[in-house]
């Protein structure tokens, strides 16, 4: 499948920054699943700083703009083409040992609800991968999607007590699940493109991934109740959404930030 | 536990390292000897020197007592241990550089995979990134124990950014203006060299993108840092700049230092503050203290950061017990210092035989330092055993356990004249395209009588510390 993306981010300030500095995970990730076509990345006003891939396999890029900043825009365009893989992330190279994935965030923490969601999902499982498939679809079963009743620092137990949420707190709830079963697990940001006639749409999306020994990363979209597929561009990863943000930045000085974001996410016709 | 090394008598015989100080003691008199001893401490109010040595809290403005009977070693006896130093200094920096990599130790199964990867001092966020020279820790301070004249243990590894060294040079400076004569009439290593040591082990990893004589800086939490004494000494010496996160700002690739000519490009930090405050982006997003951007940079290679963060994954007192298999495992050599035998609570047959042993060991917290929360058996009442075994049990991984060590003493002025106390020594070992070591430490004694705790939240004191020339 040949995606194209146009995800535009801005961050408004009421009164103007001294400056602002930008970490950005904006780029997909190189696996056996995704080949990039073209890409750009480009912050308006800014200048480029260091540039490299980390120990995760993620590409990072460093952003700063001098003051006074009123306004940051960060704009990403290209196209990826997909493959399926059942949401095996297949040579992808990192070096971070998976067991650095054991540890535990806020947003991670397991409480006792987590613990026994998990514990139960996984009686009588055959192995690793078995183990993994369960605890995503009682993640999937436990919490309904609904947007607008969790907010970004909604932790995976406060999401559970809910019953509701949305593809954050799926995310951070199977998690957790899979840490309570000592399965290293984490979080995953990037796009999904979800509309069957190919029309732009809103894109922005994030799911699990559990290491299963034998087989690796395997990607886990509980809020879909599926493995990632070619309709899904992994952009990077990290312990909880916090870690794994693909902008994370930092204006200084006294305004008041507000935030718009619009991803479009449209298929080309092969 | 009668029987402690005393370094300066055997029997009645004066150990050869102390023997011009026999004399110097003798033809002391006492009210001679209270003149200097208010001298010191005038000297050391006027420096302006009263900060808590690693990072122990107390009060900021309490003067550490410093004790004028200098600690002495022979030449022969220092380089054994100079050796045993920087043999640990090199494994624990090719510990680093492996768990950050491929993690060959923890595949060998010398080291549990879950010490190592879900340690807090573990940053994922450097792991792939190998820092200049692949060092991590840039200065090591190990501090050791002694318990006879060739029995030396390594108490603990500080791979972070040990403090005190000031005290090192100060305590020297102090005793060359009180006692010339005393300089004169012992052959003593200089400690003078440490300023240009460190500068030197700095410039040595500066990124390969430098391309001129590099910029160093100090890193500083601000004034009201308990050891912002000596940022602002060691910067002073090395004739750096002493910076705090707001002085510096990243743009293009490159760390930057405002100065009133404009912005300076900076090649190597030494920071003084720990990595979760470093950069707000990567570490504490609540931390305005370290600087935005700044890992982004040291990670593509525009700066280097020293010690590295996620050097602390080698210095945690539960990674301590590995440091002899580091050694063999990556050096082919066995240990020249000795670790003392540590029982891991966390372990259930350790666990037992501390529970069944504890009015005779001691017992310290995992993450503590400073001699808080800790129990010393033998010293301790009835309820406080009590109480320890209560904690021990509630969370055991949260505690290690060692044999109560017979430390040796040292000639310490006291009230009464000159008695005998428990020392202990930290020498500050650099590491950069040499590994360097001042011929001194600092070495710190429990004032008070039959004490073995030596910190200085818990009456401790310093002492100069003298390696003879041959």
């Amino acid at each position: 499948m040949i995606l194209t993306v146009n995800h535009v981010t801005t961050y408004q300030y009421d009164a103007p920054m001294r400056s602002a500095v930008q970490s950005l995970r904006l780029f997909p990730s190189r696996f056996d699943g995704q080949r990039i076509i073209n890409w750009d990345v480009a912050v308006d006003g800014g200048v480029k700083g260091g540039s490299f891939r980390d120990g995760a396999g993620d590409r990072v890029e460093g952003w700063s703009l001098r003051g006074p900043v009123s306004e940051v825009t960060v704009v990403v365009t290209g196209q990826v083409e997909t493959t399926d893989m059942a949401g095996v992330l297949r040579g992808h190279r990192e070096t971070v040992s998976p067991f650095a994935y054991l540890r535990e965030t806020t947003a991670t923490w397991i409480d006792d609800g987590l613990e026994t969601l998990a514990q139960e999902a996984v009686l009588g499982a055959e192995d690793g991968l078995d183990r993994a498939h369960r605890l995503s679809r009682a993640v999937a079963e436990a919490i309904a999607y609904k947007p607008g009743v969790t907010h970004a620092h909604t932790t995976a137990a406060e999401a559970l007590a809910l019953g509701e949420g949305v593809c954050q707190d799926h995310a951070h709830a199977l998690i957790a699940c899979a840490r309570a079963v000592e399965l290293p697990a984490r979080y995953v940001s990037g796009y999904l493109f979800a509309r069957d006639d190919g029309e732009p749409h809103e894109a922005a999306h994030a799911w699990a991934e559990i290491w299963v020994q034998g087989i690796g990363w395997i990607g886990f979209d509980a809020a879909n109740q599926c493995c990632p597929d070619g309709r899904y561009i992994r952009l990077g990863s990290g312990f909880d959404a916090r870690d794994a943000a693909p902008i994370k930045g930092i204006a200084l000085g006294t305004g008041e930030e507000s935030l718009d974001v619009t991803v479009a996410l449209e298929s080309v016709q092969q | 536990m009668t029987n402690f090394f005393n370094e300066m008598y055997d029997g009645g015989k004066v150990r050869e390292p102390y023997a011009r100080l026999e004399n110097w003691t003798r033809a002391m008199p006492a009210e001679l000897r209270q003149m200097k001893q208010a001298e010191a401490e005038a000297l050391f109010r006027r420096i302006g020197i009263t900060f808590a040595v690693y990072g122990e809290g107390g009060d900021p403005d309490r003067l550490i007592p410093f004790d004028m009977f200098p600690r002495v070693f022979t030449q022969f006896e220092w380089r054994k241990l100079e050796r045993g130093i920087k043999q640990r200094a090199r494994a624990l920096n090719a510990f680093l550089l492996d768990v950050y990599g491929r993690g060959e130790i923890v595949r060998a199964g010398k080291i549990p995979a879950r010490l190592v990867y879900q340690n807090e001092a573990f940053e994922r966020a450097v792991t792939g990134f190998t820092p200049p020279r692949g060092i991590y820790s840039h200065i090591v301070g190990i501090d050791l124990v002694r318990t006879g004249p060739d029995e030396f243990f390594v108490l603990e590894d500080n791979c972070r950014t040990p403090s005190g060294v000031s005290y090192m040079l100060e305590n020297r400076e102090i005793m060359m203006r009180m006692f010339p004569a005393l300089f004169r009439e012992n052959r003593i290593e200089p400690v003078d060299g440490y300023a240009d040591a460190l500068r030197r082990t700095l410039a040595s990893v500066a990124p390969a993108k430098c391309d001129r004589d590099p910029t160093i800086a100090i890193l500083t939490p601000g004034h009201f840092n308990s050891a912002y004494y000596e940022h602002s000494f060691l910067a002073d010496l090395m004739g750096v700049e002493l910076v705090e996160g707001a002085d510096l700002f990243v743009e293009g690739g490159f760390v930057w230092m405002r100065t009133t000519e404009g912005p300076k490009k900076l090649d190597v930090i030494y920071r003084r503050i720990d990595d979760s405050f470093l950069d707000p982006l990567c570490f504490r997003p609540d931390s305005m203290l370290g600087v935005p951007g700044l890992m982004d940079v040291y990670r593509s290679g525009g700066v280097t950061i020293t010690s590295a963060p996620g050097a602390g994954v080698a210095d945690d007192k539960a990674i301590y017990t590995f440091v002899p298999d580091m050694i063999r495992f990556y050096l082919g050599e066995e240990p020249l210092l000795q670790n003392v035998p540590t029982w891991q609570c966390g372990k259930e047959e350790d666990k037992k035989y501390v529970l069944s042993h504890l009015p005779e060991l001691v017992v310290k917290e995992v993450h503590g330092s400073g001699g808080y929360g800790m129990l010393v058996g033998p010293k301790a009442t009835k309820d406080q055993i009590e109480h320890f075994r209560l904690k021990i049990e509630e969370d055991p991984g949260n505690y290690i356990a060692q044999p109560t060590l017979a430390l040796s003493t040292t000639p310490t002025f006291v009230e009464e004249g000159i008695a005998p106390r428990h020392v202990d020594l930290r020498p500050y070992c650099l590491v950069g395209e040499k590994i360097e070591l001042v011929p001194g430490g600092l070495t710190r004694v429990a004032l008070t009588e039959g004490s073995l705790v030596v910190n200085s939240s818990q009456g401790g004191g310093v002492k100069d510390t003298w390696v003879l020339a041959e």
